[in-house]
């Protein structure tokens, strides 16, 4: 379903990893309810296609194609986004990776990799933003966690821990901020059809959707739809959660 | 003319009147210091004095005498 209600009207966003899966369906979904948009990604040629998509919007547009693990990088992006006073209203921190092994095969290089995007990336993009944001006394921070972050997953230990980190950071962030008013909240997708989870076969597919009581498998639509009434004011006294997005999903 | 503008800050960013704001004020001396409008006071200085302050300075600045010593170090004078 998609919602058309200007929800976001004259707001600013900030979404990483938005050149696909989730954080261009949100950017879409966004666009559509009138939200600007500062979008983050590696690939900028995925960015530009998603540029292209975004046209016909009466919105405003940047994009920034920068490996937000970089701090140096992330440091002169937001210092410019501070010179022109850019008021962030929403930060939607999707940017992610996930390598899969039991951990006896795990690589210490894979460790480090999956926690510099997924955890440290993320608490320094939130730190940075959230100084932007405390100048306004209002804001929302959504993170984005997994199923796998909340209930385990075997073969996913390092990806898992990860996810697990992004709640507590969200809850304790959520206590540090709410006098502020800047709402922290997180969102635990199931099992969603993205990039992430195209190499998956069917047969793994079907038994995962055995665990599934809605049926089916999540579109990053329904995962985007929550994110936006998190964004949004309809949420404005919700914070420090962690709302799952998994069709009933049981793991 | 700074000192007028660093007085302002920590008072619309403390909520507290001009005449506490001494140099020897320090952070967490009064309540209205504490960790919270410390982040908001960081925010007001960066915004009055166009400078960006790191996160070794926002822990540093340990008093109204200090945040002069950060700020100079950023180029601004009293």
């Amino acid at each position: 379903m998609e919602l058309n209600f200007n929800l976001l009207s004259g707001k600013t966003a900030l979404i990483t990893g938005a050149s696909s899966g989730i954080g261009k369906e949100t950017a879409l979904t966004f666009a559509r309810n009138g939200a600007n948009l500062i979008l983050i990604s590696r690939n900028e040629e995925k960015l530009k296609k998603l540029l292209k998509n975004l046209e016909g919007f009466n919105i405003n547009v940047d994009y920034y194609a920068v490996d937000i693990t970089n701090s140096e990088l992330l440091k002169n992006l937001f210092s410019q986004l501070k010179k022109s006073k850019v008021i962030i209203d929403i930060v939607i921190n999707n940017a992610g990776i996930m390598e899969d092994a039991v951990l006896q095969m795990v690589k210490t290089e894979s460790i480090k990799r999956t926690f510099d995007t997924n955890v440290f990336a993320l608490i320094d993009v939130s730190k940075r933003a959230s100084r932007l944001m405390i100048r306004n006394k209002k804001g929302s921070i959504i993170n984005l966690s997994s199923i796998i972050g909340t209930n385990g997953s075997k073969g996913q230990s390092i990806y898992s821990a990860s996810k697990a980190a992004v709640i507590g950071f969200t809850k304790s962030l959520s206590k540090e901020l709410g006098p502020l008013n800047i709402r922290v909240n997180s969102i635990a997708p199931g099992f969603i059809m993205t990039g992430m989870t195209e190499g998956i076969t069917d047969c793994v597919i079907q038994e995962n959707l055995k665990s599934i009581s809605m049926g089916r498998l999540g579109s990053t639509k329904d995962v985007a739809n929550v994110i936006l009434f998190l964004a949004s004011d309809l949420s404005e006294y919700v914070t420090g959660q962690v709302i799952g997005v998994d069709g009933g999903m049981v793991i | 003319m700074n000192n007028e503008k660093l007085v302002k800050a920590f008072c619309d960013a403390l909520e507290i009147e001009e005449n506490i704001v001494k140099d020897d004020l320090k952070y967490q001396s009064i309540e209205q210091w504490d960790s919270i409008s410390h982040m908001i006071l960081i925010a007001e200085l960066e915004d009055v004095f166009d400078v960006e302050i790191d996160t070794d300075d926002v822990i540093d600045m340990s008093s109204v005498l200090k945040a002069k010593e950060i700020l100079n170090k950023n180029g601004i004078e009293f």
